[in-house]
């Protein structure tokens, strides 16, 4: 018996000491990087005007610009959906691969599935039915027969001068 | 912490080739920040993308920026290539030249069109670079290094067209997905180097071979190492023709390296995908060459005519082999306003994978009357030919000038589009262009 008062107060001693390490480990883990973080360089924000629409200033404008219902920046229509499909698509491949094609629902459920099966697409999840609207509805096939007119609107004209050629 | 947000970010886009990206536009990130090509616009799309704002922006994988980029908005220039090339795709990298630029002789290096399906190889080193012949069908394994080959071989200079097989996809209805190639995905330029056939013959060719494939050096989109990026080929027959080349020369200078410098296949009249880029090896086959981009639907043709829109099963998809006649007015550029008084000069470029172009004709009534053009002689089969006539107008107002091709084996250009086919392949409808006449 006369032992064992001796032996406790250390056992205590450990424990509490333990415990206080634990405390510490958690409150390390929970708080230690913002601890450590001001130690460190903080993140610097980049020295950009910050993504806001129409804020109007400095050159973020330009990447906003719509003008005729087109996204000045990507050449993509400006409609329902426009936000998910320049945000997905453009990750990885130039807009143009976009804008340039033509396809039904189907056509472009094609090639979703192909650039998933190939090139490393991810599934596309809630945004999939989003980005396909916006495909079917602005990118469908026109119906121009067996063969388009020459787009006239788009061509830019200029004055021949033949004598300064010949 | 700051550097799992960018590991996650990686995960998506781990695959992306920091160094292709550096070679071929030449951004380089900070080497302390890495935010050095972070450029305006970018941090829309990634923040949409990623669905939060970009804080720690300082931490951000630089690989990552060009992808994000690939949209850009800013002009730029393909490296080696003259402003004024239609850039269809920045990644891979397919531009096409407008006709009007195609009106010299021989397409200019600066101007010639770019077909890329992968990432161009980085750091060339010409002195070690060798070309392996190999295959079931050679007699035995040979590798040479470009000086072998240009001393042991005759050296020979053509004048090849080379166009790709999707030229003109643009106006298939219903629309075939892929490159909406408009007219420009063609050129012709002086390639030299030594002839397919002397180095085959070298090598040893069995009786039963079928056919000559090519593998370069390009790295897949994905940048997984070792994944074949195209594989193509040709039957041996073609690889056999006199002008069928292993070139490292265009118009006596370097290949550029978008176009597959140091060294290519040149085969005119075939597809240009057959022509391979930054070569490295040649088998010789004795079945048809199954590499990729050689089988399924890729540079194939319904067998049989379909309805256009027609869902057309493999195995009744033809490979694409000789290239029908063409031809594009490389002058004037569409869009001139003359004066009545004047004859207006065109010109333009015709070609075919026949022997040569017989007649060039052009018409201003949509096809009622057509006048001759002249037609210069080209030095050799599958070199383009020049054309030129004078035109002129009974009245003043809106006209369209159409030229139409025929090639020795009698074939000639449709107004209309030809046979729609699941691809877009093959479109060699008359070139037109617009002029107002005041």
């Amino acid at each position: 018996m006369s032992k064992r008062p001796d032996v406790l107060p250390p056992m205590l001693a450990i424990l509490n000491l333990a415990l206080m390490a634990f405390a510490l480990v958690l409150l390390f883990l929970l708080f230690g990087d913002s601890v450590m973080q001001s130690f460190r360089n903080r993140p610097v924000p980049m020295d950009m005007t910050a993504y806001r629409p129409g804020s109007g200033t400095g050159g973020m404008a330009d990447e906003d610009q719509i003008k005729d219902g087109i996204h000045v920046a990507t050449g993509l229509i400006y409609a329902e959906g426009f936000d998910i499909v320049r945000g997905t698509c453009t990750a990885c491949h130039s807009a143009k691969l976009v804008t340039q094609n033509r396809a039904t629902r189907e056509g472009w459920t094609e090639m979703i599935r192909w650039m998933q099966a190939k090139q490393g697409l991810w599934d596309l999840g809630a945004n999939e039915p989003i980005i396909l609207s916006y495909l079917a509805t602005n990118y469908a096939p026109e119906d121009i027969g067996r063969r388009a007119s020459i787009d006239v609107d788009a061509i830019e004209w200029y004055v021949l001068d033949l004598e300064k050629e010949q | 912490m700051p550097d799992k947000k960018v590991i996650g970010l990686h995960e998506l886009y781990e695959k992306d080739p920091i160094e292709a990206d550096k070679l071929l536009w030449g951004r380089t990130s900070d080497p302390v920040t890495r935010r050095g090509f972070l450029q305006k616009g970018a941090l829309t799309a990634l923040s949409l993308a990623l669905g939060s704002n970009m804080v720690f922006a300082n931490n951000f994988p630089a690989g990552m920026i060009p992808a994000g980029l690939a949209y850009s908005d800013q002009p730029f220039n393909l490296p080696g290539k003259r402003a004024g090339m239609v850039v269809l795709n920045d990644k891979p990298i397919n531009a096409e030249t407008p006709p009007h630029l195609l009106d010299d002789e021989l397409t200019p290096n600066d101007l010639f069109f770019v077909r890329n399906n992968g990432i161009p190889p980085e750091s060339i080193d010409v002195s070690s670079w060798t070309l392996t012949i190999e295959g079931e069908s050679a007699s035995q394994k040979k590798t040479y290094t470009l000086a072998e080959l240009k001393s042991k071989f005759e050296n020979v200079t053509y004048n090849l067209t080379l166009e790709c097989g999707g030229n003109g996809r643009k106006e298939f209805n219903p629309p075939a997905k892929g490159n909406q190639w408009s007219t420009g995905a063609v050129g012709c330029a002086a390639w030299t180097g030594v002839r397919l056939r002397d180095v085959l013959k070298d090598v040893g060719v069995k009786s039963n071979a079928v056919y000559v494939a090519y593998y370069g050096q390009d790295t897949h989109l994905s940048g997984e190492a070792g994944k074949v990026v195209i594989s193509r080929g040709v039957p041996v027959t073609k690889a056999m023709e006199e002008e069928s080349l292993i070139a490292w020369a265009m118009n006596g200078k370097d290949i550029p390296v978008l176009n597959g410098y140091p060294l290519r296949l040149v085969f005119g009249g075939f597809p240009a995908s057959c022509s391979g880029k930054w070569l490295s090896q040649v088998v010789i086959r004795d079945q048809v060459h199954d590499g990729p981009k050689m089988t399924g639907q890729s540079y194939r043709v319904p067998c049989k005519p379909v309805a256009p829109g027609t869902k057309v099963p493999d195995d009744e998809m033809c490979i694409i082999e000789e290239m029908p006649v063409k031809s594009l007015i490389t002058f004037p550029k569409t869009g001139a306003t003359i004066k009545q008084t004047a004859r207006l000069p065109i010109r333009g470029k015709a070609w075919t994978s026949a022997e040569k172009i017989k007649t060039v004709e052009w018409s201003i009534d949509f096809g009622s009357s057509w006048s001759p053009c002249t037609v210069r002689v080209s030095d050799n089969r599958y070199s383009w030919q020049s054309f030129d006539a004078n035109v002129s107008f009974p009245e003043t107002g809106y006209y369209e000038v159409w030229v139409r091709a025929t090639d020795s084996a009698g074939a000639a250009q449709p107004m209309l589009l030809p046979g729609w086919n699941p691809r877009g392949y093959l479109n060699n409808a008359c070139h037109r262009i617009a002029v107002k006449v005041s």
